[in-house]
């Protein structure tokens, strides 16, 4: 069941054919994650393996709360805890829930030299086509917010989808039904940045003076959002401050674009002789690198 | 709970302590939340740690562990002296008013009637004055020295902001922050409520830790009130149901005292526990104590129970002393014991002292048990090296393992923390050859009952006499069951005879055959039978009642009245005629929920009173106590009418600063102690560190370590120290520590954080160990220690839940 | 019948062209981006209440199949039940993570003995086990039964042997055990609610 049928694909990594634009009218959606709701219990990140029929390995405590450590293959959303004083001898717990911020202008997209190993849907969710994933990382480089893991097992990039299968029928994302408290909330992006801005605004009134919706704009705004308790101060919890996409990446999707197309098709003809004597690059990922030699 | 999970989104402050709500209860605090944000209600958490509740609260206070008394006693004062309760609720809805008796005392840590050698007091000294009717005296000024509210005042007074920081090293400026909120909501219009679990019963002094704080919400008037309550936040999902169901020693089917040796004789049981009114009007629900126990003998015997054989009276096992779980590990340690069932529940690591346990399981001649998973005390006699040293070949006990079904496996009801009981299905049969726990009961019974029909033996009269006429003998389904709970019609039940015409043929009310619709029918003439009366109008002649599923809620306050059946009477907020004054009207325009409307109780709820029982009657909102109102002053708890501050058994300060003098006052002098056990408390030179057990969010209890997906958020064993502890005792995150105890050692990771912090109390810094209790030799996460093995086999003095939240250890890196 | 990718990329006889092809516009059906089935669609859906904290959050339980007759179904899935008035659709992470505890390699399957002195378990029908525990109790209550105490007094009780009844179970299970267990005179009874 292709509920997001190829017309709602608004954007691909490494196509230069324009994709569909006919689908105006679908409200972009967003995630809105209200940290001072965030009690970090880990529900989030239990469902999101239970839907997504992920098992992360077992690991060991390393004298923290944070388990796993750190996003992986399996694991694309986990809380991360930091023990922070923003007023000297008041302690404040912040607990982020990282993941894919599903960009507006997604970097890993730009990044990407598969063509179609990452798509944007209408909706707003960046989804990676993980069949046309050919590991070569760049995907990583291109994020802003260091999001998609490679796999060790099949050397394919993974992260957040946005739970596009439930968000394709009509349900929220597992993460966001999740949550005991209401910290995650799940919406049109219209309804979520009004709603964040009035979080933020509540926030205010509950002497948090530089509450704040994180919708940053380098990256075009994104379809994960948070409301911070301490917007002025990103970093207190490892966010970047103004998240951008890296200029080279910016360079190969803007002014080299014809060159890199122009390179692909020199790519193509080198490869189909490759795979004369060697076979598919499906089974060769190191010809995934040499494509981008190649351009 | 006295009220439900979603009223407290009516609160106006939220308070948590004796507990992690956000922690152990992540749902329910969803509720909590949405008062901060829909109502800007204000949340207070006070802990040892500062927690994932504190995370989001809006102001932390810490607290030494085992001091809470200290700190809520340190409230009423402050309370009593700023003048701010709740002065026309206090007058109306408690004993305030009440005198007690002239030669009641408190000197140096013991209340009158101390029996030293007993460990007992002698209560007669406490309680009221009654007058030549029976009837309790009163001052409604309130100023003779004898009256509650002045015992009250004078009783904690010595609890001052500078003793409570004292005793719990809470800063002075955080403690009257809390007590200017809590204040605050002594105004009609506002009101609070009290979230607490395990953090409060898990002490010596755990139920005063409770009745402190409810003698709070009492001043403040918020009992029986939208957003109010004294809310306990239980633990198993069906831990209320099991409870009411009354599987203890000491109470049968819907909290009926169980018989004891001294009643010898039916009428005499019956009498004494049927009292008698202490003012004038009271309901005294408890009169009806007969109906409800003759019910229940009649569910139990059926035909066999008649009033001539007193309704089977002398077939009821009498109960001699505790047989609490502890008693229990006790007598089994003392070689006392033949066998144990053990039905998913994983004792030797949920219980104290496990070294204790461990022995006293070794001397069992059979243990069976009774679980859908592999539990660590089902192979408590296998040797798992360090995690459990033990000798197979030279344990004789026998052990069984029985499947059993989980709870997608098994339809029925279970009953929430707020009393709802709600009905689910079935998805599945248990896999392999499991069995759903009544099934596996109903074939053990059918065949012990064919053996003694067969052989004979010790008094088989109740086993042959069981009731059992399920369809299926072997396999009572969970809706028969349900409706033998719920209670039906033997015979005809009529109404009583009408006063006006008294020779009018009774009316029948409830036809011979019929479910009864509630435990208003119940006669201890033996007509109708009734397997629990608090659950009695849950499946009726309209049918399963916990299997409604509207959620319409008309008023707003979260009230669900046709979702499921709450007991008692689907009634959602107990003592709820105490949210209207004592003229029926609601305190205060916003807090209005039940009222009187001129003719009956009325409002958004199912009153907690006879409907027709109009003010002028005054009839006391408490209407299962026989005087009517709350009570500040309590004969019925074994270490004083008063709660005192007593330290743990094993504190880290070794004195009880408000005693100082008295050694036998450092910690609760009515507790049981186990001899043996005294012995085994450690001491603060030996062991420096005061430690308690906890949960976490990831984990329920020793279950989910079998679940992958929780062992990958929280793998591994650990416990959390301070930065100062770590720091002087050169550990850093994540290494190796050993925590050791006067009754064994574990090993686990070190978590070093800035949310445990030392304590200055009594001129002394005291540091804690906090110890997540989830791990052991069996799971899917990284194998453990047993937390447990370090906790000391002492409990409540009475309820007797162990100490878990307050011992001693040493911390060294491993 | 519909090629896969690599179906179809060794038919073309052209591994990289056929994706650069792609790049170029030309898109074979293998590249359309689709999501992941939604793999609830026909599972069959049962309504019940989370085992663990007293929250007792609504559970939706999904199992494979229909529920015909040739079916053996197995738990896929379970997720909050959004029509729970306490939960509304809400689950914790022991909640959400119950279906590896349903489906865990620790659910034990058959009865078993753990004869004495032994280092293992053996396994053992139902029959056998019900029969081997039934002698044992009657065994113990035949010999330590107490009908009167010390006074004369009648107490038929049964001391020696004690029963830990479960708080996750239901209560209809509760309410036979603890109908079982006084039935047979016994006075050691608790649960976790004490500790």
């Amino acid at each position: 069941m292709a509920s997001l049928q190829t017309q709602d694909v608004v954007a691909r990594s490494a196509t230069t054919t324009p994709t569909p634009q006919v689908r105006s009218a679908v409200a972009p959606v967003a995630k809105l994650i209200d940290e001072s709701k965030c009690i970090g219990c880990k529900a989030c990140q239990v469902a999101c393996m239970e839907w997504n029929d992920l098992r992360d390995e077992i690991g060991s405590n390393v004298g923290v709360y944070d388990n796993p450590a750190d996003l992986t293959p399996n694991s694309w959303t986990v809380m991360k805890f930091f023990e922070v004083e923003p007023k000297a001898g008041n302690l404040e717990w912040l607990i982020r829930k990282d993941g894919c911020m599903h960009c507006e202008d997604p970097g890993c997209l730009k990044a990407c030299p598969s063509p179609g190993a990452i798509v944007k849907y209408a909706n707003g969710i960046v989804d990676f086509i993980s069949e046309n994933c050919i590991g070569c990382g760049y995907c990583i480089t291109g994020c802003p917010f260091d999001v998609p893991r490679i796999s060790p097992k099949d050397n394919k990039a993974y992260k957040c989808t946005l739970c596009s299968d439930r968000v394709g029928v009509g349900l929220e994302p597992a993460c966001v039904k999740a949550c005991p408290t209401g910290a995650i909330n799940f919406g049109t992006k219209e309804d979520m940045v009004t709603y964040g801005d009035k979080r933020a605004g509540e926030l205010k009134e509950r002497g948090f003076q530089n509450a704040g919706l994180y919708n940053p704009a380098g990256v075009g705004g994104t379809h994960v959002m948070y409301v911070l308790k301490h917007a002025d101060q990103p970093e207190l919890e490892k966010l970047p401050r103004n998240p951008s996409i890296s200029p080279a990446v910016s360079l190969w999707k803007g002014v080299a674009k014809p060159l890199a197309v122009a390179g692909m098709i020199g790519a193509a003809v080198v490869g189909f002789f490759h795979y004369m004597k060697v076979g598919p690059i499906e089974e060769q990922p190191e010809d995934g690198k040499r494509e981008k030699e190649g351009s | 709970m006295t009220n439900s999970w979603t009223d407290i989104k009516n609160a106006d402050l939220i308070m948590v302590m004796g507990g992690n709500a956000a922690e152990a209860h992540p749902v329910g605090f969803k509720w909590v939340i949405e008062a901060m944000q829909k109502r800007k209600a204000k949340l207070i958490s006070v802990d040892p740690r500062f927690n994932r509740t504190s995370a989001v609260a809006d102001v932390y206070a810490p607290i030494r562990n085992g001091t809470d008394i200290a700190f809520l006693g340190g409230v009423i004062n402050w309370l009593l002296s700023n003048d701010k309760i709740h002065h026309d609720y206090v007058k109306f809805n408690t004993d305030a008013t009440f005198l007690t008796k002239p030669d009641f005392k408190f000197e140096n840590g013991f209340f009158s009637g101390y029996d030293e050698a007993k460990r007992k007091y002698d209560k007669s000294s406490w309680g009221y004055q009654l007058d030549d009717s029976g009837y309790v005296k009163v001052d409604d000024t309130m100023q003779d020295p004898l009256c509650v509210y002045q015992q009250l005042k004078k009783h904690y007074s010595r609890y001052t902001p500078e003793m409570v920081s004292n005793i719990c090293g809470t800063p002075k400026d955080k403690f009257l922050q809390i007590c200017q909120m809590l204040g605050e909501m002594s105004a009609p219009d506002k009101t609070s409520t009290i979230l607490y679990a395990l953090g409060w019963t898990q002490h010596t002094v755990g139920s005063q830790n409770i009745r402190t704080m409810a003698m709070i919400q009492l001043l403040l008037g918020n009992m029986g009130r939208p957003g109010g309550g004294v809310n306990a936040l239980r633990g198993h999902s069906n831990v209320q149901g099991v409870t009411d169901m009354n599987a203890y020693a000491e109470v049968l089917s819907g909290y009926l005292g169980a018989p004891t040796d001294a009643d010898d004789t039916y009428e005499k049981y019956i009498a004494k526990r049927t009292p008698k009114p202490l003012r004038p009007n009271q309901f005294n629900y408890w009169s009806n104590f007969s109906r409800f126990y003759v019910s229940l003998m009649k569910s139990y015997y059926g035909k066999a129970a008649t009033a001539e054989n007193h309704f089977c009276y002398d077939w009821v096992p009498k109960l001699e002393g505790g047989f609490d779980i502890m008693h229990i590990f006790e007598l089994m340690h003392q070689g006392k014991m033949t066998g144990m069932l053990s039905q998913g529940f994983n004792p030797l690591a949920t219980v104290a002292n496990k070294n204790k346990l461990s022995a006293a399981l070794g001397k069992l001649k059979y243990l069976v048990i009774i679980d859908p998973l592999e539990t660590e005390t089902s192979e408590f006699w296998q040797n798992y090296g360090p995690y459990n040293d033990a000798k197979p070949e030279s344990i004789q006990t026998e052990v069984f393992r029985l499947p059993a079904a989980c709870f997608a496996e098994e339809e029925g009801s279970f009953t929430n923390s707020s009393r709802v009981a709600i009905w689910k299905q079935k998805a599945i049969d248990a896999p392999g050859e499991g069995k759903v726990d009544s099934e596996i009961m109903a074939r053990l019974f059918v065949k012990l009952r064919a053996m003694y029909a067969k052989d004979g033996g010790a008094f088989p009269d109740p086993i042959a006499g069981l009731a059992w006429d399920y369809v299926q003998a072997n396999e009572p389904s969970s809706a028969e069951l349900l409706r033998e709970i719920n209670g039906r019609a033997i015979g005809d039940v009529y109404a009583p005879p009408d006063p006006k015409d008294p020779k009018a043929a009774p009316t029948v009310l409830v036809k011979a055959g019929q479910q009864l619709p509630g435990f208003a029918m119940l006669r201890d003439d033996g007509s109708t039978a009734c397997g629990n009366w608090l659950y009695s109008g849950c499946w009726t002649e309209a049918g399963n009642m916990t299997a409604r599923r509207d959620l319409s809620d008309p008023t707003g306050w979260g009230v669900y009245q046709n979702y499921g059946f709450s007991w008692p009477a689907n009634r959602r907020i107990l003592y709820n005629r105490a949210s209207a004054d004592k003229d029926g009207k609601p305190w205060a325009p916003n807090k209005k929920y039940e009222f009187w409307n001129g003719k009956a109780w009325t409002g958004a709820d199912v009153p907690d009173m006879r409907p027709n029982a109009a003010p002028e009657e005054n009839v006391g909102s408490f209407i299962m106590n026989p005087e009517g109102v709350a009570r500040l002053h309590a004969i019925g708890m074994a270490e004083g009418p008063f709660p005192e501050h007593y330290e743990p058994f094993e504190t880290p300060i070794g004195v009880n600063p408000l005693h100082p003098n008295n050694p036998k006052a450092i910690s609760n002098p009515a507790a049981r102690v186990f001899k043996g056990d005294m012995e085994a408390f450690g001491k603060k030179e030996q062991f420096p560190y005061s430690a308690t057990t906890y949960r976490l969010t990831e984990h329920f209890h020793t279950w989910t370590k079998h679940a992958r997906l929780n062992a990958i958020v929280q793998p591994e064993a650990f416990v959390e120290i301070s930065e100062e502890l770590a720091k002087e005792k050169g550990v850093k995150h994540g290494d190796s520590v050993k925590v050791s105890s006067n009754r064994g050692h574990i090993v686990a990771k070190a978590v070093v954080t800035k949310r445990i912090k030392p304590w200055d109390v009594n001129g002394q810094k005291v540091h804690l160990v906090g110890i997540p209790f989830h791990w052991g030799f069996k799971g899917q996460t990284k194998i453990g220690y047993i937390a447990n093995t370090l906790t000391p086999f002492v409990g409540d003095a009475n309820s007797q839940t162990p100490e878990f939240k307050a011992f001693l250890v040493n911390i060294e890196k491993a | 019948m519909q090629m896969n990718r690599r179906e179809f990329l060794r038919a073309s006889g052209a591994g990289l062209v056929g994706s650069s092809f792609v790049a170029l516009g030309f898109s074979p059906t293998a590249a359309h981006a689709e999501t992941r089935n939604y793999k609830l669609a026909r599972t069959t859906e049962t309504r019940s209440t989370c085992p663990y904290c007293s929250v007792s959050c609504g559970m939706l339980v999904y199992t494979l199949g229909d529920r015909a007759k040739n079916v053996k179904p197995a738990i896929v899935h379970v997720e909050g039940d959004p029509d729970n008035p306490v939960s509304r659709g809400s689950l914790c992470p022991k909640g959400a993570g119950v279906l590896d505890m349903i489906n865990s390699p620790a659910r034990i399957k058959y009865p078993a003995v753990r004869e004495p002195g032994s280092k293992e378990w053996k396994r053992i029908s139902w029959d056998e086990a019900l029969d081997r525990i039934a002698k044992h109790m009657k065994a113990d209550r035949d010999a330590n039964f107490v009908t009167k105490n010390a006074a004369g007094v009648t107490v038929n009780r049964w001391p020696t042997t004690s029963f830990l009844i479960c708080s996750s179970s239901s209560n209809e299970s509760s309410y036979l055990s603890v109908k079982v267990a006084r039935g047979l005179g016994m006075i050691g009874i608790d649960t976790q609610a004490r500790v």
